[in-house]
């Protein structure tokens, strides 16, 4: 079975498309790589390779997890299986 | 033999060297044309032309002597010819490479002209390129490998894979002996409290935090927005990665999961605290933190990338390792050794990490990498402010 997504920490609340062909409606498998664990969700928009996609709901404000750590926060909302970029993702820092 | 010996090149101060260099090393970017001609004469001579080493004053001025006496000193060089301008700073890089016991001697222009000068090192590089010719590598043991690491045009497959390969080989030779290097201060933003706690004293993390906070204050006091075009750049940006925290957290896999830094070195400086992992503080630029980690002696360099950058140096070989797919199909003449397969879980990341520790010893052993075969030379200064 072919892994779509990779998600570094259980806890972590965005996953990185590792395939180059993740459109809008595709059923799409992650591995967690921490737990070993298969998860799977429907991707909402088109997330090219390496970009991330959220693993949950995300409204404004909220603290993005990856690698279990603060990577930033959400600026505008963000549905799961969404695309997580500059769109919708800030550093916290500068 | 076992797959951690190599065979290298012993300089006369017992220090292990893989490649066996003779540098042409210009004091200044006046003496660039100098250097270049007695290269171009003598075959088997490598310049190493830069823009500087003129009107440098105070601590900038000491970084950049450190620098240039670090690259002719390295062990990968075998002998070194240094021209400059004028005899008195020529003098002092000439003397701090002596130190190494290796062959050296200056010459300067003023008084002489470009011709006169190129003729008399000529001689001395073809003297040196001969007598370096006929050294040989004898085996040598892991603990006398000085290895360096830095990522560049990274992206969301750096943090999850190929950082963490780069990392596997840390924690796999740190406790057997081998003494590393990471740095990229502005590149662990986001993550510096946790760099801190990987500290092997509370003492050496309080000084990392104090090189850490006085970066900050250089962005603060210069940056225009919140560095998203340089912090991430826009290759990391293409790549999928947002921010620096995300940049910062990948980045700081190269360090393994386990090994402790022993010390905080200043740029280019030399470890000093015998085997282990050192801390030190450079710019995230690949070819200026690069140039500083050969300038203290790191002999052979490890380079995760994402996007592709396609980055070398000229004396200490850089391998690039990629986990993005793309980049291993599109820009294969680049990349050392493709992990993408960890991202397919064909490949475990501790498997990874066996296969770099096995394509670096090759390259210890004298296998050209990928950007020495495509001539990729990238030796650029770090200056710390204006010149007077």
């Amino acid at each position: 079975m072919s892994t779509h997504f990779i998600v570094h920490d259980k806890a972590d609340t965005v996953g990185v498309v590792v395939v180059e062909d993740v459109q809008p409606g595709k059923e799409v498998t992650g591995w967690i790589m921490e737990t070993n664990e298969t998860i799977s969700m429907k991707a909402l928009d088109a997330v090219p390779l390496g970009h991330k996609i959220a693993l949950q709901d995300l409204k404004p404000g909220d603290t993005v997890l990856k690698y279990g750590h603060d990577v930033g926060k959400i600026v505008a909302q963000v549905g799961k299986g969404r695309h997580v970029h500059v769109h919708n993702l800030k550093t916290k820092r500068w | 033999m076992s797959r951690y010996q190599f065979f290298g090149y012993r300089r006369e101060n017992g220090r292990v060297g893989i490649r066996n260099h003779v540098v042409i090393l210009p004091l200044d970017d006046l003496s660039n044309a100098a250097a270049e001609a007695v290269a171009s004469n003598i075959k088997g001579a490598l310049a190493l032309p830069h823009a500087y080493g003129r009107l440098q004053f105070g601590e900038d001025l000491e970084l950049f002597f450190r620098t240039l006496i670090g690259m002719g000193s390295n062990p990968n060089v075998a002998a070194c010819v240094v021209i400059g301008i004028e005899p008195s700073w020529t003098g002092r890089i000439v003397d701090g490479i002596a130190k190494t016991g290796k062959p050296v001697a200056g010459f300067a222009i003023e008084g002489h002209g470009d011709i006169s000068t190129i003729a008399a090192a000529s001689r001395k590089a073809k003297e040196y390129v001969q007598w370096a010719t006929e050294k040989q590598r004898e085996a040598c043991a892991i603990e006398e490998l000085f290895i360096s690491v830095k990522c560049g045009e990274s992206d969301t497959t750096s943090g999850l894979a190929s950082c963490p390969t780069v990392g596997s080989l840390i924690d796999k030779l740190d406790p057997l002996g081998a003494t590393t290097c990471f740095g990229e201060t502005s590149e662990l933003t986001g993550a510096e409290k946790v760099c801190a706690s990987r500290a092997a004293t509370p003492e050496v993390g309080k000084r990392f935090m104090q090189v850490f906070d006085a970066y900050q204050e250089v962005i603060n006091r210069h940056k225009t927005s919140d560095l998203s075009d340089s912090q991430p750049t826009r290759g990391n940006i293409a790549g999928g990665l947002t921010t620096i925290e995300e940049k910062a957290f990948g980045n700081l896999a190269k360090i393994g999961r386990k090994t402790k830094y022993i010390d905080v070195l200043k740029p280019a400086e030399s470890p000093a605290k015998g085997h282990g992992l050192y801390y030190m503080d450079t710019s995230s630029a690949a070819a200026e933190c690069i140039t500083l980690q050969s300038a203290a002696g790191f002999v052979v360099h490890l380079f995760p990338t994402g996007q592709g950058n396609v980055i070398g140096n000229p004396i200490e070989p850089v391998i690039k390792l990629t986990a993005n797919p793309m980049t291993a199909r599109t820009m294969s003449e680049h990349i050392d050794l493709d992990v993408s397969g960890i991202l397919r879980r064909e490949m475990t990341i501790e498997e990874a990490g066996d296969r770099l520790i096995e394509v670096m010893m090759r390259t210890c052993n004298g296998r050209l990498t990928c950007a020495e075969a495509l001539g990729h030379r990238e030796f650029v200064l770090t200056k710390l402010y204006q010149s007077a």
